[in-house]
């Protein structure tokens, strides 16, 4: 999805590297990886360390970093100026011979905010958007002392779940979810592991579409203050 | 950070969290903590770092969390990251000092 920005930008002094989170490290996100065939960086975050280190908590999020290594803008929802999903909803709607789950989750999707083109024009005019490191550090999110407790319970989680031990590592996520309810990386990639829709399972109290029902679409992506 | 024992090793605090432990004690950004003489032990880092210590005493692990108290950035300065590309490759991020960069995570799920 980022490579046609990527062309664009790239001439401009401005390179993309995509990160995915994904536990299942290369099993999981290679396949997509291998289909989009990027010339830029496509790095794989099997420990989601990003969500720790920058406070990333939802997919798609950006962050830019200038040429002496200084974060001017911290992570916020970043499309590349389309958005899939929008686009085939837009074209093609939804299927209706799709389990009433897919469709029941797609028309909350098609409910979300977004708007695909500002942040690929934010990019355009890198100058006229980058902030200070004050401004940086007081947008980037608060972390009070739950959220690091969540964060290291999905740690624990993430660590079992790789030693195929799923009992003991759904606690830690269930943790995780409790503590910090907002961050959606915890909650998509704990749901993702039971059900590829995460819907509902008996195994967590929230799935995807209760979740950003309860919480609001604009909670879900909020839009980036460009 | 995941530990299986409750001493901390001072790189690899360093690798996960940018916490470098120096004479003047643990120190990230222009931040320094004071850390008591002898073995680095992770209730006490926990405890000066506002950093979650989690046991899963079942198994005999610990998982150290961010520190908190604050935001997510303590500054603006990009921490050093290294991961790893569709190959297994290690990429640093700092290889691409002097060129402007929009990082994005993304995910299958």
């Amino acid at each position: 999805m980022w490579q046609a920005l990527r062309e664009e930008l790239r001439p401009k002094g401005i390179e993309v590297v995509t990160v995915a989170l994904d536990t299942g490290g290369v099993e999981a996100a290679g396949p997509w990886i291998d289909a989009a065939e990027p010339q830029h960086p496509s790095l794989i975050d099997a420990e989601h360390r990003l969500d720790e280190l920058l406070g990333i908590v939802n997919v798609p999020m950006g962050v830019w970093i200038d040429e002496d290594g200084m974060i001017v803008r911290p992570p916020e929802v970043a499309h590349p100026g389309t958005s899939v999903l929008r686009d085939m909803l837009v074209e093609h709607g939804i299927p209706e011979d799709a389990p009433p789950l897919l469709i029941e989750t797609l028309r909350e999707a098609g409910k979300f905010s977004v708007d695909p083109t500002l942040y690929a024009d934010a990019l355009r005019d890198w100058d006229a958007h980058a902030l200070s490191p004050d401004e940086v550090v007081e947008r980037s999110r608060p972390r009070p002392p739950e959220f690091s407790q969540a964060a290291a319970h999905f740690e624990l989680g993430q660590f079992l779940w790789r030693e195929g031990e799923a009992d003991a590592a759904r606690p830690h996520f269930r943790e995780a979810h409790r503590l910090d309810p907002e961050n959606w990386t915890y909650k998509r990639q704990a749901w993702s592991f039971e059900d590829p829709l995460q819907g509902p399972t008996e195994h967590y109290d929230g799935d995807w579409l209760s979740d950003v029902r309860a919480a609001g679409p604009g909670a879900y992506y909020a839009l980036p203050d460009l | 950070m995941i530990l299986k024992n409750l001493e901390v090793d001072p790189d690899e605090l360093a690798a996960r969290t940018g916490w470098e432990v120096k004479p003047e004690g643990a120190c990230k950004a222009d931040r320094c903590v004071p850390l008591p003489d002898g073995p680095l032990q992770a209730p006490e880092l926990a405890r000066r770092l506002g950093m979650a210590l989690v046991a899963d005493e079942g198994r005999g692990l610990w998982a150290l969390g961010p520190e908190s108290g604050g935001r997510a950035l303590l500054s603006a300065q990009m921490p050093d990251l290294e991961l790893p590309d569709r190959h297994g490759r290690p990429f640093s991020l700092r290889s691409l000092r002097g060129t402007r960069i929009v990082m994005v995570a993304w995910a299958s799920w």
